[in-house]
């Protein structure tokens, strides 16, 4: 604790503590679209550093950890909204998403998990895809999921009388919906981050590390490896979870087409990006990667027009097409990440 | 008893397409450890060319027969090149990297290649020229068509020309002596960058002529086409046996079947609880269970902690 205390850590949270407050209402100025971006910036903080308690920390590659996100939006949709009549409180239904989704992830896990590396991504990839399928066709005979229509009018996040949705007035302050959710997507990250910073060291991560660097070796010196994997992936997919009754509760509407296996693959990739096992860089990676195709978004068509005076390409393809080749080159020329662990950046660059 | 005969001859064709293009991850795998992502949208890619180069030159007055074999020549020539291009420019940097970074390389090549195609290609679906007459079978109640017969035959006659290939040839030889060592191999004189890229350049032409099928077999085609059949084929090597060349043919051929015995008796089943539309999930549900009680596929062999 004595690291905490010293004057320029104070200076240095400090500093951070006023850049996040201050951030929606700057961000706000270029209009209320931008605030929601950066919440799913958060959003996908949030989903990165579960994953990379299962990837990163584990070393156990999942393909289909957006299945865990669907199952909490879920959970939330159906459990506050008007498609079964229930308005159950926050209270109640983040627990049940973050319970059922961990259930989700032993069930996957336990069958699986004497799995080696490629056969446990394609198995997990599959497991993904049939929850999807699901959601797609739970509409028949009796309607769970309403089918690829999804389902809407979800209650937003509220505590009491306080609705997370529409303007509020606090202390004189108009205080937009997506500002609010900020306040509380950023809450709850920077309680997901001292969780991964706190696992990371502990008997628990060290033990998913000795497992990641050599299972074998991991199981001589006594560590219960089933038990330990079942435990990474019932912990990132309970995160995944909340994130996904939180992403129901800001969308008001989910649907089948929010879980497909690119969003996985996504969200894989900003793990990988930023620097497996490496919380900074995996922070890092998850905004890079939201923001990117979003200012190409905005950025590719004016662009065209600026310097062909005409569109050439559909700036949609062309968006994705950049953002496809930023892929390949971060992992050609930073093939550990953009900002990877300082241990493992030793062992790519110095020893054999 | 009509039924089952008919979708074990629909399966029969599906699963050829799918053990073509299993046989290109498979492949890969084997020699070098690397999932391609990207190998579905080379399939894509063969395809579109085709409808491209086959469609013209029919425009033209290109007789039927030989306008498709004009298309298929340049979608095998292009994927080759193109199987070739993305290793030496994606992989091969990569060969010493850490395990996952080829495999956000093979996504991020997988989302270029589909933006490409869709740049090209444009949005929509497009038809693809009939290269051969409509002519139906019957067999014991079963209808077939020709493209069907020609389809099982010609990814027959590819596997035994690839088999022969692997384990008759030089080029065989090296492939199997890298997949299993490739320091080892390399001290044998083993070019392991020339085996590395034959892989690719075979799969590839592999890819092509699956999607020549795909194209001939549904008549239709688009820019993300590649996605959902790659991962199906990929789905069905790690069934057979990742890396093994006869477990990929077979894993292809059992799902293509399992897949249309599902889909045609999944109501029956259940009730009428569970639809048709529940068809893709046969191949993941199937996986699953062989993995459990097989953890390298049917045909894998029992190897040491590679990964």
């Amino acid at each position: 604790m004595k690291r905490w205390l010293n004057p320029r850590s104070a200076l240095g949270i400090t500093l951070i503590t006023a850049a996040l407050v201050a951030l929606p209402f700057v961000v706000a100025m270029g209009g209320q679209a931008w605030v929601r971006i950066v919440n799913f910036a958060i959003l996908y903080i949030f989903l990165a550093l579960g994953l990379n308690i299962v990837v990163g920390f584990a070393g156990l590659l999942d393909l289909g950890y957006i299945a865990f996100y669907a199952v909490g939006a879920y959970t939330w949709a159906l459990l506050a909204s008007p498609h079964f009549g229930l308005h159950w409180p926050i209270w109640a239904i983040l627990p049940i998403g973050a319970g059922l989704a961990c259930v989700a992830g032993v069930l996957l896990g336990s069958p699986t998990l004497k799995l080696r590396g490629d056969y446990l991504a394609i198995v997990t990839l599959g497991f993904g895809e049939i929850v999807r399928i699901f959601m797609n066709n739970l509409n028949a005979p009796v309607n769970i999921t309403n089918g690829p229509q999804g389902i809407t009018l979800i209650d937003p996040v509220a505590f009491g009388a306080f609705k997370f949705s529409g303007n509020s007035q606090i202390f004189g302050f108009t205080i937009s919906g997506p500002q609010k959710y900020y306040f509380l997507l950023v809450a709850l990250a920077v309680i997901v981050v001292i969780i991964n910073l706190r696992l990371q060291n502990s008997r628990i991560g060290r033990a998913w590390q000795a497992i990641r660097e050599d299972e074998i070796a991991a199981k001589a010196v006594g560590i219960n490896t089933r038990n330990i994997k079942l435990l990474a992936f019932a912990m990132g997919a309970s995160f995944g979870g909340v994130a996904g009754g939180i992403f129901a509760a800001m969308q008001g509407f989910v649907s089948p087409e929010s879980f497909s296996l690119i969003e996985s693959v996504m969200i894989l990739a900003m793990v990988v990006l930023g620097g497996m096992g490496h919380i900074p860089g995996v922070i890092l990676g998850a905004v890079l990667l939201t923001f990117l195709p979003e200012v190409l978004r905005y950025g590719v068509g004016p662009l065209q027009m600026a310097v062909f005076g005409k569109m050439l390409v559909d700036p949609e393809s062309l968006r994705m097409l950049v953002f496809g080749l930023a892929l390949v080159l971060v992992m050609r020329f930073k093939p550990a990440g953009l900002w990877p662990s300082p241990e493992r950046k030793r062992e790519l660059t110095g020893g054999a | 008893m009509d039924i089952f005969l008919q979708q074990i001859i629909n399966g029969l064709v599906q699963g050829s397409i799918y053990a073509l293009v299993a046989l290109g991850y498979t492949m890969v795998y084997g020699i070098m450890g690397l999932i391609n992502f990207a190998h579905g949208e080379v399939v894509m890619i063969g395809t579109l060319v085709t409808i491209t180069v086959a469609g013209s030159l029919i425009k033209v007055g290109m007789p039927v027969a030989l306008a498709g074999l004009a298309g298929l020549t340049a979608s095998v020539l292009v994927c080759m090149a193109l199987g070739w291009g993305l290793e030496r420019i994606a992989y091969r940097p990569l060969r010493n990297a850490p395990r996952l970074t080829p495999l956000i390389t093979a996504i991020g090549m997988s989302i270029i290649l589909q933006n490409v195609a869709m740049i090209v290609w444009g949005r929509n679906y497009l038809t693809f020229p009939h290269l051969l007459p409509k002519i139906d079978f019957e067999i014991a109640g079963a209808n077939f068509t020709a493209i069907q017969l020609l389809i099982v035959l010609v990814s027959g006659m590819t596997m035994a020309g690839l088999a022969f290939l692997v384990y008759r040839t030089k080029l065989g030889m090296a492939m199997r002596a890298t997949a299993q060592n490739p320091q080892v191999a390399g001290l044998m004189g083993v070019n392991s960058n020339r085996v590395i890229s034959a892989a690719f350049v075979i799969g590839s032409a592999l890819a092509a002529l699956a999607g020549v099928m795909v194209g001939t077999y549904y008549e239709i085609a688009h820019y993300q086409m590649g996605f959902m059949l790659g991962l199906k084929a990929f789905t069905a090597a790690v069934l057979g046996g990742i890396g093994n060349l006869a477990g990929a043919m077979a894993g292809g051929i059992l799902l293509g079947i399992i897949e249309a015995l599902g889909a045609g008796y999944i109501g029956d089943l259940t009730g009428g609880f569970l639809g048709s539309h529940y068809q893709d999930i046969f191949a993941f549900v199937v996986l699953i269970v062989v993995l459990m009680f097989r953890p390298s596929g049917l045909f894998g062999e029992k190897t040491g902690d590679r990964a």
